[in-house]
């Protein structure tokens, strides 16, 4: 393996405007972390037009920032208020809000810190190790592989998460169909346009991913929930104890594991890799009654896992070009922002941009360690601000920003339109991701299908023909039968039961 | 008849609480804390943590005084809250704590005890710590 590219990464890390955005980018990410509601995608929805004006490289530096600082900022609410900031931190709560009450929350926090830095940090190392081994191999792909791929990425999406599964393929759905407006690029046919000349280039993913992740957000977190404000907890005793260390030494070693392979699946991710760690230690516990009251295991153990699956998640969009969960499908709209399209020849050619992302999350991590512990009282303070006052001003920003992007105001309606969307979505229980991801991937799905379609002169079974194509093709198949052959034999075996009594 | 106390976990606010107890004592009647932040907000400054309220039971029980400890967030105003809750309960008197406050900062941000003491139609007790 050649090292002068990883090595340039670095030198491109080092370079102070760098330097700064990584620290803006955590500390943001840290403080979207702790406020509950405000995800890492809604807030790399609402930033993306701050990027338009940076470098590339910066710009990816500061989101990826935000994404992995998420995690790390979660955990503060769910240890000690009960209160999970971010969806990846919800298993924390058990066992995390235990050891505060016991009086061990700095403990808690203390060990959460070093597994997150842990996992993070074996995340990116595996990470620089397998993304150039998966984007040379990608390097083969052809238009059927793509289609395959991309057919592959949307269901994952919409079938892994957590959530009502056909609610999500329907969104899904509506995300392809999104995708298809504007003037087709084969035949220059107008499609779903309405005569309006702004639509004819196609809806832009600025607005919708602002509209429903930021607006849609926003506006679901206004009406919601009266919950009693608590009184602002103190933070004692922060280093763990060397007990607790090598209590939780194993489970933050299978955390990271366990992390790294979820995140790289589509649909994974932080949120399902999380109760998937914290399964696991539960699972082999040799006293699983401890759990749920304050195991230190059961902190170490999630933690870790978001912060590896937050890093390797990484991985697919930057070498594939197809991004693994909602959040990536935002940074994905802004490498496109900035004209980098991801994909295979990411890695090769632009070694600047890749190897200087991959290469911050190293810095970023330690800034997080440093940062995490003595500012907790900072960040609990920032709950103190009412979202009354909040969100107005988030609004605001949102509105002024998708403007400055392309200075039309079709972009405003748009954003309001579907942030309506996005609040109706919520209220209703359809998640918002696997819409955004579906459009994001419509476009390069249609491409892609249409060119391989063209070159097996219009027969489809060329697509089972191909090796790769045909092996995604069948795990398209599998899992899609998967759910319908599972319920079909549970109700063969309840019937056979009802029977013999 | 019962005593209300305005209560935030502050000197001032012990000092009401203190002052409160005794008035309870003498009177023999019953004690209702009233601790009330403002609503929305997830955490705030002014809510009384569990460990502050158990040192307020133990007071009161040490001077056999029957408790009462209410959390009800206001939306609007805080000296609002505490009149309607003492029309409500129809208590006998109120006791807050006062801290100085320059005219600015009155001008600025308000005075609740003021506010309390013009708008309460009952006998309101202001204590300094």
């Amino acid at each position: 393996m050649d090292l002068t590219p990883v090595l340039d990464g670095f030198g491109v890390v080092f370079q102070p405007t760098n330097l700064l955005y990584c620290l803006i980018g955590v500390v943001v990410g840290m403080l979207v972390g702790v406020l509950p509601g405000l995800g890492p995608a809604a807030t790399i929805a609402i930033l993306l037009p701050v990027t338009f004006g940076i470098e590339p490289v910066t710009a990816i530096i500061m989101l990826a920032g935000i994404f992995y600082g998420a995690q790390y900022g979660g955990t503060i609410t769910s240890v000690l208020l009960r209160l999970p900031g971010e969806a990846s931190s919800v298993v924390t709560v058990f066992d995390g809000h235990a050891m505060a009450r016991q009086g061990k929350a700095g403990t808690a926090l203390g060990i959460a810190a070093i597994g997150s830095f842990i996992g993070g940090t074996v995340s990116i190392i595996a990470m620089s190790l397998l993304a150039p081994l998966v984007a040379s191999f990608a390097l083969d792909f052809g238009p059927p592989e793509y289609t395959a791929l991309a057919l592959l990425g949307i269901l994952l999406v919409s079938t892994v998460s957590s959530g009502h599964r056909l609610k999500a393929i329907i969104a899904a759905c509506v995300g392809l169909l999104l995708a298809t407006v504007g003037r087709d690029g084969f035949t220059s046919v107008e499609r779903f346009t309405l005569d309006n000349l702004s639509l004819a280039d196609g809806l832009d993913f600025v607005p919708i991913a602002m509209g429903l992740f930021g607006l849609g957000e926003i506006l679901y977190n206004l009406e919601e929930r009266h919950r009693a404000a608590q009184a602002p907890a103190t933070v004692a005793n922060v280093w763990p104890s060397r007990k607790d260390l090598r209590q939780s030494s194993g489970a933050i070693g299978r955390g990271s594991v366990i992390g790294f392979v979820l995140g790289i699946l589509p649909g994974g991710g932080a949120v399902l890799s999380s109760l998937a760690a914290y399964a696991v230690e539960k699972r082999r516990a040799k006293d699983p009654s401890r759990f749920g009251k304050g195991a230190v295991e059961g902190v170490a153990a999630p933690e870790t896992a978001n912060n590896a699956a937050a890093t390797s998640s990484f991985i697919p969009l930057l070498t594939l070009g197809i991004p693994a969960n909602a959040t990536m499908a935002v940074i994905f709209g802004a490498l496109l922002i900035q004209g980098v399209s991801p994909g295979p020849q990411l890695v090769s050619e632009e070694p600047e941009l890749f190897w200087g992302v991959v290469n911050s999350m190293y810095l970023g991590n330690i800034l997080l360690l440093i940062m995490s512990i003595p500012l907790v009282g900072l960040f609990v303070k920032i709950l103190r601000v009412r979202p009354t006052i909040l969100a107005p001003i988030t609004v605001l920003i949102t509105l002024i920003g998708v403007y400055t992007v392309n200075n039309d105001v079709f972009d405003i309606v748009l954003v309001i339109v579907f942030g309506a969307l996005g609040y109706l979505m919520k209220k209703l229980g359809f998640d918002p991701g696997p819409l955004v991801l579906a459009f994001v991937l419509g476009s390069l799905l249609e491409d892609s299908l249409r060119r391989s379609l063209l070159i097996f002169d219009g027969d489809a079974t060329g697509f089972f023909a191909r090796p790769i194509s045909g092996t995604l093709l069948a795990a398209f198949v599998i899992v899609a039968i998967l759910p319908g052959v599972r319920a079909l034999l549970r109700r063969r075996a309840r019937s056979r039961n009802e029977e013999l009594v | 008849m019962t005593v209300l106390v305005g209560y935030v976990p502050t000197p001032e606010g012990d000092a009401a609480f203190a002052a409160g107890l005794a008035e309870a004592v003498r009177r023999a009647e019953d004690l209702v804390v009233l601790n009330s932040p403002r609503g929305g907000a997830v955490v705030s400054a002014d809510v009384a943590a569990p460990e502050v309220i158990d040192r307020l039971t133990a007071d009161a029980a040490a001077a056999s005084v029957s408790l009462t400890v209410r959390q009800d967030a206001h939306a609007d105003d805080l000296a609002d809250a505490v009149v309607r809750v003492a029309d409500e309960l129809s208590v006998s008197v109120i006791v807050i704590g006062i801290r100085r406050r320059s005219a600015v900062g009155k001008l600025l941000l308000g005075s609740s005890a003021q506010r309390i003491l013009l708008d309460a139609n009952r006998p309101v007790l202001a204590v300094k710590p």
